[in-house]
Protein backbone atom coordinates (compact mmCIF):
# COMPACT_ATOMS: atom_id res chain seq x y z
CA UNK A 1 0.00 0.00 0.00
CA UNK A 2 1.23 3.53 -0.71
CA UNK A 3 1.79 5.45 2.05
CA UNK A 4 0.17 8.57 2.68
CA UNK A 5 1.50 12.41 2.74
CA UNK A 6 0.40 12.33 6.18
CA UNK A 7 1.73 9.04 7.18
CA UNK A 8 5.29 10.15 5.61
CA UNK A 9 5.13 13.55 7.49
CA UNK A 10 4.53 11.43 11.13
CA UNK A 11 7.50 9.09 10.23
CA UNK A 12 9.97 12.04 9.65
CA UNK A 13 8.68 13.50 12.29
CA UNK A 14 8.99 10.33 14.75
CA UNK A 15 12.67 9.70 13.20
CA UNK A 16 13.74 13.45 13.79
CA UNK A 17 12.61 13.43 17.65
CA UNK A 18 13.81 9.92 17.72
CA UNK A 19 17.58 11.62 17.10
CA UNK A 20 16.63 14.56 20.11
CA UNK A 21 16.05 11.86 22.03
CA UNK A 22 19.13 10.10 21.44
CA UNK A 23 21.30 13.31 21.76
CA UNK A 24 19.59 15.08 24.60
CA UNK A 25 19.73 11.70 26.99
CA UNK A 26 23.19 11.51 26.34
CA UNK A 27 24.19 14.83 26.99
CA UNK A 28 21.98 15.26 30.15
CA UNK A 29 23.36 12.15 31.15
CA UNK A 30 27.09 13.03 30.39
CA UNK A 31 25.77 16.51 32.38
CA UNK A 32 24.92 14.96 35.08
CA UNK A 33 28.05 12.29 35.24
CA UNK A 34 30.25 15.22 35.68
CA UNK A 35 28.24 17.28 38.00
CA UNK A 36 28.13 19.68 35.77
CA UNK A 37 24.60 20.90 35.90
CA UNK A 38 22.83 21.94 39.92
CA UNK A 39 20.13 24.05 40.44
CA UNK A 40 17.39 25.22 38.68
CA UNK A 41 19.79 24.53 35.29
CA UNK A 42 19.46 20.50 36.66
CA UNK A 43 15.65 21.00 36.81
CA UNK A 44 15.88 21.89 32.96
CA UNK A 45 18.56 19.98 31.81
CA UNK A 46 16.76 16.58 33.46
CA UNK A 47 13.45 17.70 31.32
CA UNK A 48 14.76 17.93 28.34
CA UNK A 49 15.38 14.14 27.07
CA UNK A 50 11.39 13.80 28.02
CA UNK A 51 10.42 16.61 25.98
CA UNK A 52 11.00 14.21 22.49
CA UNK A 53 8.48 11.77 24.14
CA UNK A 54 6.52 14.17 24.42
CA UNK A 55 6.61 15.35 21.00
CA UNK A 56 5.93 12.36 19.36
CA UNK A 57 2.63 11.69 21.35
CA UNK A 58 2.00 15.32 20.10
CA UNK A 59 3.49 13.80 16.72
CA UNK A 60 0.49 11.28 16.59
CA UNK A 61 -2.03 13.54 17.47
CA UNK A 62 -1.27 15.87 14.22
CA UNK A 63 -1.08 13.24 12.43
CA UNK A 64 -4.65 12.14 13.12
CA UNK A 65 -5.91 15.54 12.00
CA UNK A 66 -3.62 15.64 8.66
CA UNK A 67 -4.67 11.99 7.37
CA UNK A 68 -7.36 12.75 4.99
CA UNK A 69 -8.08 8.98 4.53
CA UNK A 70 -10.68 8.41 7.25
CA UNK A 71 -10.43 4.56 7.52
CA UNK A 72 -6.30 4.48 7.77
CA UNK A 73 -7.00 7.56 10.77
CA UNK A 74 -9.52 5.19 12.08
CA UNK A 75 -7.20 1.80 12.29
CA UNK A 76 -4.43 4.58 14.12
CA UNK A 77 -6.96 5.70 16.61
CA UNK A 78 -8.00 1.69 17.34
CA UNK A 79 -4.14 1.02 17.83
CA UNK A 80 -3.19 4.20 20.10
CA UNK A 81 -6.80 2.82 22.18
CA UNK A 82 -5.00 -0.71 22.33
CA UNK A 83 -1.97 1.11 23.15
CA UNK A 84 -3.54 2.92 25.64
CA UNK A 85 -5.42 0.48 27.14
CA UNK A 86 -2.21 -2.07 27.22
CA UNK A 87 -0.24 0.52 29.13
CA UNK A 88 -2.56 1.65 31.63
CA UNK A 89 -3.60 -1.81 32.47
CA UNK A 90 -0.23 -3.26 33.71
CA UNK A 91 0.94 -0.29 35.05
CA UNK A 92 -2.26 -0.53 37.16
CA UNK A 93 -1.80 -4.08 37.84
CA UNK A 94 2.28 -3.48 38.50
CA UNK A 95 1.03 -0.33 40.96
CA UNK A 96 -0.77 -2.55 43.24
CA UNK A 97 2.00 -5.12 43.58
CA UNK A 98 4.34 -2.44 44.01
CA UNK A 99 2.16 -1.21 46.99
CA UNK A 100 1.69 -4.21 48.85
CA UNK A 101 5.49 -4.88 48.70
CA UNK A 102 5.46 -7.70 45.98
CA UNK A 103 7.59 -6.01 43.35
CA UNK A 104 10.23 -3.30 42.91
CA UNK A 105 9.62 0.00 41.76
CA UNK A 106 9.79 0.94 38.30
CA UNK A 107 10.65 5.12 36.78
CA UNK A 108 7.05 5.59 35.75
CA UNK A 109 8.55 6.30 32.25
CA UNK A 110 8.78 2.85 31.50
CA UNK A 111 4.83 3.34 30.88
CA UNK A 112 5.98 5.16 27.90
CA UNK A 113 7.91 1.56 26.55
CA UNK A 114 4.99 -0.14 27.73
CA UNK A 115 2.50 2.10 25.54
CA UNK A 116 4.57 1.98 22.54
CA UNK A 117 4.59 -2.11 22.92
CA UNK A 118 0.89 -1.69 23.30
CA UNK A 119 0.72 -0.05 20.12
CA UNK A 120 2.91 -2.81 17.53
CA UNK A 121 0.51 -4.87 19.54
CA UNK A 122 -2.16 -2.82 17.76
CA UNK A 123 -0.83 -2.42 14.81
CA UNK A 124 -0.56 -6.69 14.61
CA UNK A 125 -4.56 -6.32 15.71
CA UNK A 126 -5.32 -4.19 13.12
CA UNK A 127 -2.71 -6.46 10.33
CA UNK A 128 -5.40 -9.00 11.70
CA UNK A 129 -8.78 -7.71 10.84
CA UNK A 130 -7.49 -6.35 7.56
CA UNK A 131 -6.39 -10.05 6.55
CA UNK A 132 -8.88 -12.07 8.08
CA UNK A 133 -11.26 -10.89 5.43
CA UNK A 134 -8.69 -10.38 2.23
CA UNK A 135 -7.50 -7.39 2.18
CA UNK B 1 -23.48 -2.69 5.89
CA UNK B 2 -23.48 -4.74 2.57
CA UNK B 3 -23.03 -2.80 -0.53
CA UNK B 4 -22.53 -3.31 -4.09
CA UNK B 5 -19.50 -1.61 -4.57
CA UNK B 6 -17.48 -4.52 -5.53
CA UNK B 7 -20.11 -5.41 -7.95
CA UNK B 8 -20.53 -1.47 -9.51
CA UNK B 9 -16.79 -1.46 -9.40
CA UNK B 10 -16.56 -4.67 -11.59
CA UNK B 11 -18.48 -3.27 -14.26
CA UNK B 12 -16.49 -0.14 -15.01
CA UNK B 13 -13.19 -2.44 -14.88
CA UNK B 14 -11.79 -0.85 -12.87
CA UNK B 15 -9.43 -2.70 -9.86
CA UNK B 16 -9.84 -1.19 -6.26
CA UNK B 17 -6.07 0.72 -6.88
CA UNK B 18 -8.28 2.76 -9.84
CA UNK B 19 -11.44 3.31 -7.85
CA UNK B 20 -9.06 4.37 -4.94
CA UNK B 21 -7.79 7.03 -6.69
CA UNK B 22 -10.54 8.53 -8.17
CA UNK B 23 -12.41 8.49 -4.21
CA UNK B 24 -8.90 9.86 -3.09
CA UNK B 25 -8.52 7.00 -0.60
CA UNK B 26 -6.47 4.08 -0.17
CA UNK B 27 -6.83 0.66 -1.68
CA UNK B 28 -6.93 -0.89 2.04
CA UNK B 29 -10.22 1.73 2.36
CA UNK B 30 -11.70 0.35 -0.61
CA UNK B 31 -11.31 -3.29 -0.19
CA UNK B 32 -12.56 -2.90 4.00
CA UNK B 33 -15.69 -0.91 2.60
CA UNK B 34 -16.38 -3.46 -0.70
CA UNK B 35 -15.88 -6.41 2.52
CA UNK B 36 -18.38 -4.30 5.14
CA UNK B 37 -15.75 -3.85 7.56
CA UNK B 38 -15.57 -0.85 7.21
CA UNK B 39 -18.72 1.95 6.56
CA UNK B 40 -17.61 4.61 5.25
CA UNK B 41 -18.87 8.35 6.37
CA UNK B 42 -21.78 9.95 5.31
CA UNK B 43 -19.40 12.24 3.12
CA UNK B 44 -17.50 9.74 1.15
CA UNK B 45 -20.81 7.51 0.71
CA UNK B 46 -21.98 10.57 -1.02
CA UNK B 47 -18.53 10.77 -2.92
CA UNK B 48 -18.76 7.31 -3.89
CA UNK B 49 -22.57 7.77 -4.97
CA UNK B 50 -21.53 10.84 -6.96
CA UNK B 51 -18.58 9.11 -9.11
CA UNK B 52 -21.14 6.10 -10.02
CA UNK B 53 -24.13 8.22 -10.72
CA UNK B 54 -26.15 6.68 -8.43
CA UNK B 55 -28.44 7.45 -5.50
CA UNK B 56 -26.27 6.51 -2.07
CA UNK B 57 -29.47 3.77 -1.17
CA UNK B 58 -28.65 1.97 -4.25
CA UNK B 59 -25.16 1.24 -3.39
CA UNK B 60 -25.77 0.89 0.31
CA UNK B 61 -28.20 -1.42 1.50
CA UNK B 62 -29.34 0.58 4.92
CA UNK B 63 -29.25 -2.49 7.86
CA UNK B 64 -32.52 -1.45 8.94
CA UNK B 65 -34.35 -1.56 5.71
CA UNK B 66 -35.92 -5.12 6.65
CA UNK B 67 -36.77 -4.08 10.31
CA UNK B 68 -39.34 -0.91 8.31
CA UNK B 69 -40.51 -3.04 6.13
CA UNK B 70 -40.97 -5.82 8.60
Amino acid sequence: MARSPATCRYDIRIIALSAAYGVLLIAASWLFKHHQVTGPLAWIVAILPALPIVGMFAAIGVYLMEETDEYVRMLMVRQTLWASGFALSIATVWGFLESFGLVGHVAPYCVVILWYAGLGLGGLANGLTTHRRGA
Amino acid sequence: MNNRLKVLRAERGWSQGDLADRLGVSRQSVNAIETGRYDPSLPLAFKIAELFVLPIETIFVSPSAGEVQG
